[in-house]
């Protein structure tokens, strides 16, 4: 029961994981704190959803989601955070106002009923391990999980790119008095952020479901695993889901009437001793 | 606003008056002079928010049935005005509001979830308009808090069709079960029903779990669920959150391995619509079934789809038979609308019987309807489409069940605390 309940904290922080790596990278990288990510994360999942049922392909769905919700990110970046680079609250207010019309946009193409992805017949079902069933997809999700940490921990210590970004979050004007097109840096992180944000759709359709609404829902717990774990902190992010995922699962079991106390008590505590989270540093 | 309320008072009963006034000269011209002004509904609907897809349904139910009577009531044009409530309180309180005083409806209809209903009934107490929830399920607005001008056609309370599906379970040999729900009123209302009924049969409960609203992960529960040792679970559920929890059971594997039953609403079309094999197999209890062979419901289906392309659920059947519920009652008084007194009564007194269900329905002492209740179970058409198929009927299921209403009434209403056990 115990490694049951313990597998299923995992799981799901291996989902909030792939989400969270995301918005953790462009709120260290930009200094945005991007409320339209939970909406890029849902239309991930409606795209996934859509390319899933054309072409019956889970792959495809994953990459559409990704490169759609990239193009997304590419036009958000470009179009219309570009104006307002360097002013925080207008920032912050200009990621909500597109949240805003994501969500009706979405609720116009796909209207409102709650979809679920199709999962592939290889990921359905359940596997036992040593006497406890679990289901297939979900050991998916966190391998998944598994290898984004991997891939982005490689990306940014071992990577030209990965220490631009690492040098764009200690001291962006540095950065570029080197000589280099931060910009272009900023924008690929947005991109690279926002395709996380799609695939997190994806993984988070099949079994969470999409509907209207689910953006918020999921960009909360974002917002949880960000401030916890301190803001571009890969490690952090991957600590703060890891926190948040079993939090949710124990707090559930244990005190069901305080489901939702168990993840933002201890976030609130954590905030008054170290208000820049676990691996944040001081901008 | 209460001047221009009385203004608007005298101006209907000077306009009446003259209205019968001309009635006995000149007929001709003065029928056409009562038909100049329509009948206003106000409609207030879900239209986005959490509860957006819902909202649509039940604006294209009620304006099927309009439709189909090329929107005009005993020779009354009628004339629909859609607000949306966005799914919340405060929005719908203000919707309602301007309709009442700037729209000058003549009654209010619709709202989906508890909280905006409630809003909204707590405000037309104040002004007496008529407001008509086929929804709205709180038990206490036909129990112990009852609105005169707020009234339920062709809807139910929360509790009323649980206790069914609990004396079903009872007999298909289930002694244990526990229940999962949304932690608010209406769970804890259907589950209390189930809850009572069950027990005071012989059966027991052995664990209830309350889960926030909008739960992401189903399956801490769905462990214990389990492991407890249970013959079946009831699961009250609704939206997304039905969605999660029917395709995590499925995928845990728990289906087929536990009998699960649901709420109505766990398994409505607006649910099951975009599921695959998941909902397969699950019993729930309702007045209304998509896949009954019933003649009236039948076509009503039929009709449905062919216009919106998709099953009809609780949402889109209930205001389309309201709609025809109060119609019917408009008829009855010649589309006499102003007198409110008279309108109210003659809705309560009318019996609804060509509506989809097919059976004649009608309101009990304490204006709730009595329906004949059909426990479904999810079955898959020929197409591959889920819906909700007859397996066994309840005749005359009242919200009071078969305790005397006085007596019920004595009892606290359910709560988290309060499922039904009286000991």
């Amino acid at each position: 029961m115990m490694a049951f309940q313990i597998m299923n904290g995992l799981t799901f922080a291996a989902l909030l994981f792939v989400v969270a790596s995301g918005f953790t990278l462009i709120f260290g990288l930009l200094r945005i704190v991007n409320l339209a990510h939970g909406a890029l994360y849902l239309f991930g999942g409606y795209v996934g959803y859509s390319v899933g049922n054309l072409t019956g392909s889970f792959i495809l769905a994953g990459l559409g989601a990704m490169i759609f919700v990239a193009l997304a990110g590419l036009v958000l970046d470009q179009g219309l955070l570009r104006f307002v680079r360097g002013f925080e609250l207008r920032q912050v207010m200009l990621t909500l106002g597109v949240a805003f019309v994501l969500n009706d946009l979405a609720l116009v193409i796909w209207g409102g009923d709650t979809f679920t992805v199709a999962t592939p017949q290889w990921l359905q079902g359940a596997v036992q391990i040593g006497g406890l069933f679990y289901p297939k997809f979900r050991l998916f999700v966190l391998a998944v999980g598994i290898f984004v940490f991997i891939a982005l921990w490689v990306l940014l210590n071992k990577t030209r790119l990965g220490a631009l970004i690492r040098a764009g979050v200690d001291d962006a004007e540095m950065v570029e008095a080197c000589g280099i097109d931060i910009r272009r840096v900023f924008l690929i992180t947005f991109m690279l952020g926002s395709a996380l944000a799609g695939l997190g759709g994806l993984l988070g359709g099949t079994f969470l479901a999409l509907y209207p609404s689910a953006d918020a829902e999921i960009l909360v717990f974002s917002l949880a695993v960000v401030i916890i774990g301190g803001r571009g902190s890969l490690v952090g992010a991957a600590i703060g889901s890891l926190l948040i995922g079993l939090l949710n699962t124990f707090g559930q079991v244990w005190f069901p009437q305080l489901a939702y106390f168990v993840i933002f008590g201890p976030m609130a505590v954590l905030l008054a001793f170290r208000p820049l989270g676990l691996f944040g540093k001081a901008a | 606003m209460t001047k221009l309320t009385t203004d608007r008072r005298s101006f209907l009963k000077t306009s009446t008056a003259f209205a019968a006034a001309g009635m006995v000269s000149m007929p001709a011209i003065v029928r056409a002079q009562g038909a100049a002004r329509p009948i206003k509904i106000g409609l207030l609907a879900p239209l986005t928010g959490v509860i957006a897809a819902g909202g649509r349904e039940l604006v294209e139910g009620f304006e099927m049935y309009w439709e189909q009577v090329n929107k005009e009531v005993a020779g009354r044009k009628v004339e629909i005005v859609i607000e949306d409530d966005a799914s919340n309180p405060d929005t719908a309180l203000q919707k309602a509001r301007r309709l009442v005083e700037q729209g000058n409806v003549d009654f209010l209809f619709g709202n989906i979830l508890a909280n905006t209903g409630l809003a909204v009934a707590n405000y037309v107490k104040g002004t007496g308009t008529p407001y008509f929830i086929p929804v709205i399920a709180a038990d206490d607005l036909t129990q112990r808090t009852r609105i005169p001008n707020v009234i339920r056609v062709a809807g139910y309370t929360a509790s009323q069709m649980s206790r069914p599906l609990a004396d079903w379970a009872y007999k298909q040999g289930y002694r244990k079960v526990a229940t999962i729900s949304q932690d608010y009123t209406f769970g804890h209302e259907q589950c209390g029903g189930f809850l009572q009924m069950f027990t005071e049969l012989g059966g027991a409960v052995t664990q209830q779990f309350w889960h926030p609203l909008n739960t992401a992960d189903f399956s801490p529960y769905l462990g214990q669920l389990a492991n407890a040792g249970v013959d079946a679970v009831f699961a009250m559920e609704t939206g997304a959150d039905a969605t999660r929890f029917i395709q995590q059971w499925a995928s845990f594997g728990l289906k087929g391995r536990i009998p699960l039953m649901g709420a109505m609403n766990a398994t409505d079309q607006s649910v099951i619509r975009t599921m695959k094999d998941e909902a397969e197999g699950i019993v729930s209890c309702a007045h209304f079934a998509e896949g009954s062979k019933e003649p009236a419901t039948v076509k009503f289906v039929a009709d449905y789809e062919k216009r919106y392309g998709k099953l009809p659920s609780i949402y889109g059947f209930s205001h389309y038979s309201g709609a025809m519920w109060v119609a019917e009652a408009l008829k009855t008084i010649n589309g006499k609308v102003e007198d409110r007194e008279l309108f109210l009564k003659t809705v309560l007194a009318t019996e609804l019987k060509d509506s989809p269900l097919g059976s004649t329905v009608k309101f009990d002492a304490y204006t709730n309807p009595i329906y004949d209740a059909s426990i479904r179970k999810v079955e898959k058409r020929a197409d591959g489409k889920l819906w909700n198929v007859p397996i066994q009927f309840y005749p005359q299921v009242s919200q009071f069940w078969k305790y005397d209403p006085e007596t019920y009434l004595k009892q606290p209403p359910y709560s988290r605390t309060f499922q039904g056990k009286t000991g």
